[in-house]
């Protein structure tokens, strides 16, 4: 029985960047560029409507992208996107181009004790940034799965599961559905994607 | 001339006695940059003369200087000049480098001036190059991946994806102009064959601005829990080792603290000099100090990268 879940939009950065802002300038340099590329984003998902929705913001087709531009777009999206007050209810996967992005989103989410679900292209997703050993382990299995109902935790977590993937929800790492199972991220972007 | 070795101070031409004569050293780079500074007093107003004419190397923390230093002069109000280097095959290298062009902005050049405007396409790292405004680093990135690849991955053995690191570090050097100096700045970078020195080929970035440097730019948001400390040295630290900026959201400071990762990861070496001190990081292979104080006095900040070819 499918769980229902929240639907995916995904946002090519590198056409925003080409049709929106700057169309000569394929690379996120400079603190500027990152805030007028997270305005630009926060645009597109205003259309998204009031129900939660899974975010893929694609950063692939950007060859380079800096600390100051990543901290701009990564980490300030999901700091204003993690508190109650949230304009929407968005969850954010980012696609990036391998070690490349990996190195540079790791280091600013760990500046600000975050964390964000990133798929580098190489089959899987990761978890990059800020997570406590029993997150990771929980994120893990739930990548693995797909979905995990109440309960479904406790062979490798015991009693201590559904709370750490309550806590992953409140971080916005997993989706929490009503009636308790949670999906992760990448299933929810490559099952209900629409540009 | 060794590196350590000073020239004396500025002096006076004769029959122009107020004409202060800084006399360029016939090697300047980054390890003997502050016998050009020694000879410069940014307070002092009047004519200066450059005099290049016995200079035979120079890399881009040489160029960066001397036109920082020309531009510290023109500010305190006289009209900088510079005298040419004798060898022709230096002032084509400093055509090649983009420095004359650069120049032209900052010092008055003589009748018969034989420093041309930079030439066509070249094999330079990246020219020397003015950093005002975001846009200017946006055009840094793009002309240094159009050309470091190569550099990088043949003469400094580097992996084929080190050109987007290399392209982040001079982006975030760059920015740190824009974003603190509040003053303009120039970037300069070039691949050099270091034999006798140390063996290996390098590539030397170089980046200095004269706005309000470390100190004073992180004063108001830091200097009280320094107490008495606070001065060029406390301001370095706080930068350099503990990421601390004049912003006081979170995500500031990255920048240097990821590049003094990358730049360690590569083995290479990383200061910067801002007043009258100097903070780095050193690797094995140069005898640098990780902190030099008691500097000659001189405006903005000046950082100097050298990346050596990986070994093994």
């Amino acid at each position: 029985m499918n769980t229902p879940g929240p639907q995916a939009v995904r946002i090519d950065v590198r056409r925003l960047l080409r049709d929106t802002l700057a169309p000569l300038r394929p690379n996120l340099v400079t603190r500027p560029t990152g805030r007028a590329v997270r305005d630009a984003i926060e645009r597109c998902l205003t259309g998204a409507g009031g129900a939660p929705f899974v975010s893929l913001i694609d950063l692939t087709r950007v060859p380079v992208l800096d600390f100051s531009c990543a901290d701009e777009i990564v980490a300030r999206l999901l700091v204003k996107y993690q508190t109650p007050d949230r304009p929407l209810d968005a969850f954010f996967l980012f696609r990036a181009a391998g070690d490349t992005h990996r190195h540079t989103v790791d280091a600013v989410l760990g500046r600000h004790d975050l964390a964000a679900v990133c798929d580098l292209g190489d089959g899987c997703c990761h978890l990059l940034g800020t997570a406590t050993d029993d997150e990771g382990v929980a994120w893990r299995t739930l990548e693995r799965r797909r979905r995990i109902a109440p309960g479904g935790l406790a062979p490798v977590l015991g009693d201590r599961g559904d709370a750490v993937l309550a806590r992953l929800a409140e971080r916005r790492l997993v989706f929490l559905g009503p009636n308790g199972t949670s999906l992760a991220l990448s299933a929810v972007a490559s099952h209900r994607s629409h540009t | 001339m060794p590196p350590s070795v000073r020239p004396p101070p500025a002096t006076s031409l004769p029959g122009a006695s107020e004409m202060r004569v800084i006399e360029i050293p016939r090697s300047l780079d980054y390890r003997n940059i502050e016998s050009l500074y020694d000879q410069l007093d940014p307070a002092t107003a009047g004519p200066v003369l450059f005099d290049a004419r016995r200079l035979r190397w120079i890399d881009p923390n040489g160029m960066l200087c001397l036109l920082a230093a020309g531009q510290v002069a023109a500010k305190a109000g006289s009209a900088p000049r510079i005298s040419l280097p004798n060898q022709p095959e230096v002032t084509g290298y400093l055509d090649r480098m983009g420095f004359s062009e650069a120049a032209r902005r900052v010092f008055e050049f003589g009748t018969g001036s034989r420093w041309r405007r930079r030439p066509g396409p070249s094999d330079v790292l990246l020219e020397v190059t003015p950093v005002t405004k975001n846009s200017d680093v946006h055009e840094v990135v793009e002309r240094v991946q159009a050309r470091a690849g190569a550099i990088l991955s043949k003469t400094l053995k580097y992996p084929a994806s080190a050109v987007v690191q290399f392209s982040v570090i001079l982006s975030e050097v760059c920015q740190n102009i824009i974003e603190h100096a509040e003053g303009p700045g120039w970037v300069a970078a070039q691949a050099y064959n270091w034999k006798r020195r140390l063996g290996r080929q390098v590539a030397v970035i170089a980046v200095a601005d004269i706005g309000r440097g470390f100190c004073a730019s992180l004063e108001d948001e830091h200097a009280a829990r320094f107490g008495e400390r606070w001065g060029d040295v406390a301001a370095l630290e706080a930068a350099f080792l503990l990421g601390l900026t004049r912003f006081p959201d979170t995500g500031r400071g990255q920048g240097i603290q990821q590049i003094r990762k990358q730049v360690a990861r590569w083995d290479g070496l990383l200061s910067i000099r801002s007043g009258t001190a100097r903070i780095a990081d050193t690797p094995g292979w140069s005898s640098k100090p990780p902190i030099e104080e008691g500097l000659r006095a001189f405006p903005g900040a000046q950082i100097n990268i050298i990346l050596p070819e990986r070994i093994g």
